[in-house]
C-alpha cells in the first residue's frame, strides 16, 4: 500500500513537471510551425532560435496587473483558473508513458480521463459566468453546449479500443495493441474511423480550430477569457495546452499502440506519437476555418454520433466473432 | 409577446421598427459589438439584439473615425487635397487619387494625356489586386480567427499584396500613400524596366490566385460558413445605392468600367463578373473572379502604354493658385468597393465650395440592418467581413 503510495507521488511530481515543461515547449513549438505555414520566422529573439520564448511570455504575463472586474463575482472568477490547469493536469495521471512510467494505472482509467475531460467544462463555464461579461457568457455557453454533444462520439470512441481489449485499464489496451495489432492497424475498418471520431471529439474538448467557437476570437474577442488578465489567462492558455498533449498521449495509448515500437524503449515511442498526434492537431489549427455552434452540433450528432454507434456495435461484433 | 418572437426570428424585420416595439419585456440581450472590437474592419459598431446566438436587430453606428476630411478640404488648394484623399480608402488609395482629380479635371476642363490615362488604369487594377487580397485576408481573419487558419490566408495573401505595392513604390517612392495624380495626369513617370516587373510579380499573383480559390471556394468549411449567409436582394441592393462586387454578387451586371468608361477603360475590354445568389459565397466569387480579371487587364495593358507625356501640363504656373470656374462637378469611377463619387462645387476661388466623397462601403453598411438579422453571431461576423467596409472612407 504504502509503496503504491510512494510510487503514486513520485511519479505525480515527476509527471506534472515534465507535462508543464512540455507544455512550455510546445507553445514554442506551435509559434515555430505556424510561422513556417505561414511564410514567417516565429520567435528568433529570445535564446537560440527563440527557444527561451516560452519564459519570456511567461514573465510578461507575472508582470501584467491582474484585474477583477467590479461586477463580477470575484469568488469564482479567481477560482476557475487554477481549476482549469487542475482538471487538465489531472488527466495525465494515468497516462502510460512506458509499462512503468505512470503515475496509477487505474483499473477503470479510460472513464477517469473521460470523467476528467468532462470537468474541464466546469471552469470554462465558471469563467463565462462569473466575468459579467456579454462575450464571455456566449463563450461559456457554447462551451458547455459543444463539450456535452461531444462528450457522447468522444466516449463511443473511447469504447471501442476497450471493447476491443477488454480492458478500461490503459495497461491492459496498450498491451493488448503490443501483442497483436495497433488497433488502427487491426482492425483497421473499425479503428481508423473510431480514431478519427476520437480526434474530431479531442479537438473539440480541447476547443481547438475547428472548433475553437467559445473562444473565436473574431466573434467574441476572447470568449470566456475576455475578462482574465496576468497569470489567470495564463492558466486557462496553459490548461488548453496541457489538454491538448494529454489528449494526444491519450489517443496514442488508445488507438496507435501506446508504448509499443520496435528498438527504442517504450518511453520513446510514447512521446514520439504524441507529438505526432499534437502536431496533427496543430496542423489542422493553423490550416482551417471555424465552424459555427449549429454547424458544430449538427457535425456532432448527424454524423459522429451514429457514426461511433455503428462503431460501437462493429467492434462488439468483432469480439465475437473472433 | 411569444406569438411575436417567433416571428422575429424566422422573418427578418423591418430594421427601422423600434426594439420597444418588438421586445417590451426587455428579453433581448444587447450586445455591443464593436468599436473596440477585432472583426469590426477598424472602428465600427453595431448594436446586436441577440435572442441566445441569434441576431434579431442589428443598429449600425458609423462615425468613430470621423476626421472631418470634407471641411478640411474646403480649406486647402486643389493639389493639396489629393494626400489627404489618399487616408480615406485605406486600402486603395491610388482610386481615391483618381476620383478626386478627375472631378477637378472633369471642373476644369482639362484633358489628361493618353499616356497618364493608361498609367491610371494600370495602377487601378493593381490597387485592385492588392485591395481584394487584402478583403480575402481579412475575410478568412473574420471565418477563421487571428489565432487559426484564418491568419495563415491572411498571411499568404498578405505575401502577395506585398508584391504590388513594391511596384508602387519603384514608381512613386511611396509603399501606400501615393500623392501621384494630380491635375491633368500624374507626377511619376514609370521607369524603365517597370513592365517587366509587372510581369514577374504577376506570374507570383495569378497561379497564387488558384491557391486561393482551393484553401477558400473548395474548402467544405468556408462554403458551410458562407452558402446562403447574409442573402442580399438586388432590389433592396439597388435600393440601398450599393455598388461594386456586393451589387454584383446579387447578379446585377452593372460596373462603372464598362457602363461608364473613364481612364483607358474605353480602350480594353473589360469583362465584368457577375455572380448570383446575394450571399458570402457569391461576393467571394465576385472577388476572386475580379482578381483574375485585373490580373489579365494588367498583363494585356503593361506592355501597350502609349508614349508621350504623362501631364497636360496646364493650366497654371503655380499649381497652388489653381482656381476652378463657378459650378459644380460629379464624377464616379469604379473603385474595388464600387462607386466612388466626388461631388464638387466651385465659387471660383482656389479652394473648393463644397467637396463631397461618395464612398461605396458606407452604403454597403446600410445593408448591414436587413441582411444580418436571422442569422447568427459568428454569420454577422462573416457578412461584416464581406461587404468590405473601410471605415476609414466610410466616415471620411
Amino acid at each position: 500500500m504504502s509503496e503504491g503510495l510512494v510510487h503514486g507521488a513520485v511519479y505525480s511530481v515527476l509527471i506534472v513537471t515534465v507535462v508543464l515543461t512540455a507544455t512550455a515547449m510546445a507553445l514554442w513549438f506551435e509559434r515555430k510551425f505556424a510561422a513556417r505555414l505561414q511564410t514567417r520566422l516565429g520567435p528568433t529573439m529570445v535564446g537560440p532560435s527563440g527557444l527561451l520564448q516560452p519564459v519570456a511570455d511567461l514573465l510578461k504575463l507575472l508582470q501584467k496587473e491582474d484585474i477583477v472586474p467590479e461586477k463580477a463575482d470575484a469568488a469564482i472568477f479567481n477560482l476557475v483558473p487554477p481549476l482549469a490547469a487542475l482538471a487538465a493536469l489531472g488527466a495525465a495521471a494515468v497516462v502510460p508513458f512506458s509499462p512503468t512510467v505512470v503515475a496509477s494505472d487505474l483499473d477503470v482509467g479510460v472513464l477517469y480521463i473521460l470523467a476528467i475531460g468532462a470537468v474541464t467544462v466546469l471552469p470554462i463555464f465558471g469563467a463565462g459566468w462569473s466575468s459579467n461579461n456579454k462575450l464571455a457568457l456566449l463563450g461559456g455557453m457554447r462551451a458547455v453546449a459543444q463539450s456535452i454533444s461531444y462528450e457522447v462520439p468522444l466516449l463511443l470512441s473511447a469504447m471501442v479500443p476497450i471493447i476491443l481489449s477488454g480492458s478500461m485499464r490503459f495497461g491492459a489496451i496498450v498491451q493488448e495493441q503490443a501483442d497483436h495489432h495497433w488497433f488502427v492497424v487491426w482492425p483497421f475498418f473499425i479503428g481508423i474511423p473510431a480514431f478519427g471520431i476520437f480526434l474530431l471529439a479531442m479537438l473539440a474538448e480541447a476547443n481547438r480550430i475547428p472548433f475553437d467557437i467559445p473562444e473565436a476570437e473574431s466573434e467574441l474577442v476572447a470568449g470566456v477569457t475576455t475578462e482574465y488578465t496576468g497569470m489567470k489567462f495564463a492558466l486557462f492558455y496553459m490548461a488548453e495546452y496541457i489538454h491538448t498533449i494529454v489528449a494526444s498521449a491519450v489517443g496514442a495509448a488508445l488507438f496507435l499502440g501506446g508504448w509499443d515500437g520496435p528498438f527504442w524503449p517504450g518511453l520513446h515511442w510514447m512521446v514520439l506519437k504524441t507529438l505526432l498526434l499534437f502536431t496533427a492537431v496543430y496542423w489542422i489549427r493553423w490550416s482551417l476555418l471555424r465552424f459555427r455552434s449549429d454547424q458544430l452540433m449538427g457535425l456532432c450528432w448527424k454524423y459522429l454520433v451514429p457514426a461511433s454507434v455503428l462503431l460501437v456495435g462493429a467492434s462488439a461484433a468483432w469480439v465475437v466473432s473472433r | 409577446m411569444t406569438a411575436l418572437r417567433t416571428v422575429q426570428i424566422t422573418r427578418r424585420v423591418d430594421p427601422h421598427l423600434s426594439i420597444d416595439t418588438y421586445d417590451p419585456e426587455g428579453e433581448l440581450m444587447l450586445l455591443h459589438f464593436g468599436p473596440q472590437h477585432p472583426s469590426t474592419h477598424g472602428v465600427f459598431r453595431m448594436d446586436l439584439y441577440l435572442d441566445g446566438e441569434r441576431v434579431v436587430k442589428v443598429v449600425p453606428h458609423v462615425g468613430y473615425l470621423h476626421r472631418a476630411v470634407e471641411k478640411l478640404c474646403e480649406t486647402l488648394a486643389y493639389v493639396q487635397i489629393t494626400p489627404i484623399v489618399d487616408k480615406n480608402d485605406y486600402v486603395a488609395p491610388m482610386t481615391n487619387e483618381q476620383a478626386l482629380n478627375m472631378a477637378f479635371e472633369a471642373a476644369l476642363k482639362l484633358e489628361v494625356p493618353r499616356r497618364a490615362r493608361w498609367m491610371r488604369t494600370l495602377f487601378a487594377e493593381l490597387q485592385r489586386i492588392a485591395s481584394h487580397l487584402l478583403w480575402l485576408g481579412t475575410f478568412a481573419l473574420d471565418l477563421g480567427g487571428a489565432l487559426g487558419g484564418g491568419s495563415t490566408v491572411f498571411l499568404h495573401c498578405f505575401r502577395e499584396r506585398e508584391l504590388v505595392l513594391d511596384l508602387f513604390e519603384e514608381v512613386t517612392g511611396a509603399r501606400f500613400h501615393y500623392n501621384t495624380h494630380t491635375l491633368g495626369g500624374n507626377r511619376h513617370d514609370l521607369p524603365g524596366g517597370w513592365s517587366a516587373k509587372v510581369h514577374a510579380a504577376l506570374d507570383i499573383i495569378g497561379p497564387r490566385i488558384d491557391e486561393y480559390e482551393a484553401m477558400t471556394l473548395e474548402n467544405r468549411i468556408f462554403l458551410d460558413r458562407t452558402i446562403g449567409v447574409g442573402k442580399l436582394d438586388a432590389d433592396l441592393a439597388l435600393e440601398l445605392g450599393i455598388t461594386g462586387p456586393v451589387l454584383r454578387a446579387c447578379g446585377v451586371d452593372h460596373d462603372l468600367r464598362r457602363d461608364a468608361p473613364f481612364h483607358a477603360y474605353d480602350e480594353v475590354k473589360v469583362n465584368v463578373v457577375t455572380a448570383p445568389g446575394g450571399d458570402c459565397l457569391a461576393r467571394a466569387q465576385v472577388r476572386l473572379g475580379e482578381l483574375r480579371e485585373s490580373v489579365r487587364l494588367v498583363r494585356e495593358m503593361v506592355d501597350a502604354v502609349p508614349e508621350g507625356s504623362i501631364n497636360s501640363g496646364k493650366p497654371v504656373k503655380l499649381p497652388v493658385q489653381t482656381k476652378i470656374p463657378p459650378g459644380q462637378v460629379y464624377v464616379a469611377i469604379e473603385t474595388p468597393r464600387g462607386e466612388l463619387g466626388t461631388y464638387l462645387v466651385s465659387d471660383g476661388t482656389q479652394f473648393p465650395y463644397r467637396l463631397k466623397i461618395r464612398p461605396p462601403s458606407l452604403h454597403a453598411l446600410s445593408a448591414l440592418p436587413y441582411i444580418i438579422p436571422g442569422g447568427t453571431v459568428s454569420d454577422a461576423v462573416a457578412i461584416l467581413g464581406s461587404v468590405d467596409p473601410i471605415m476609414g472612407e466610410v466616415d471620411r
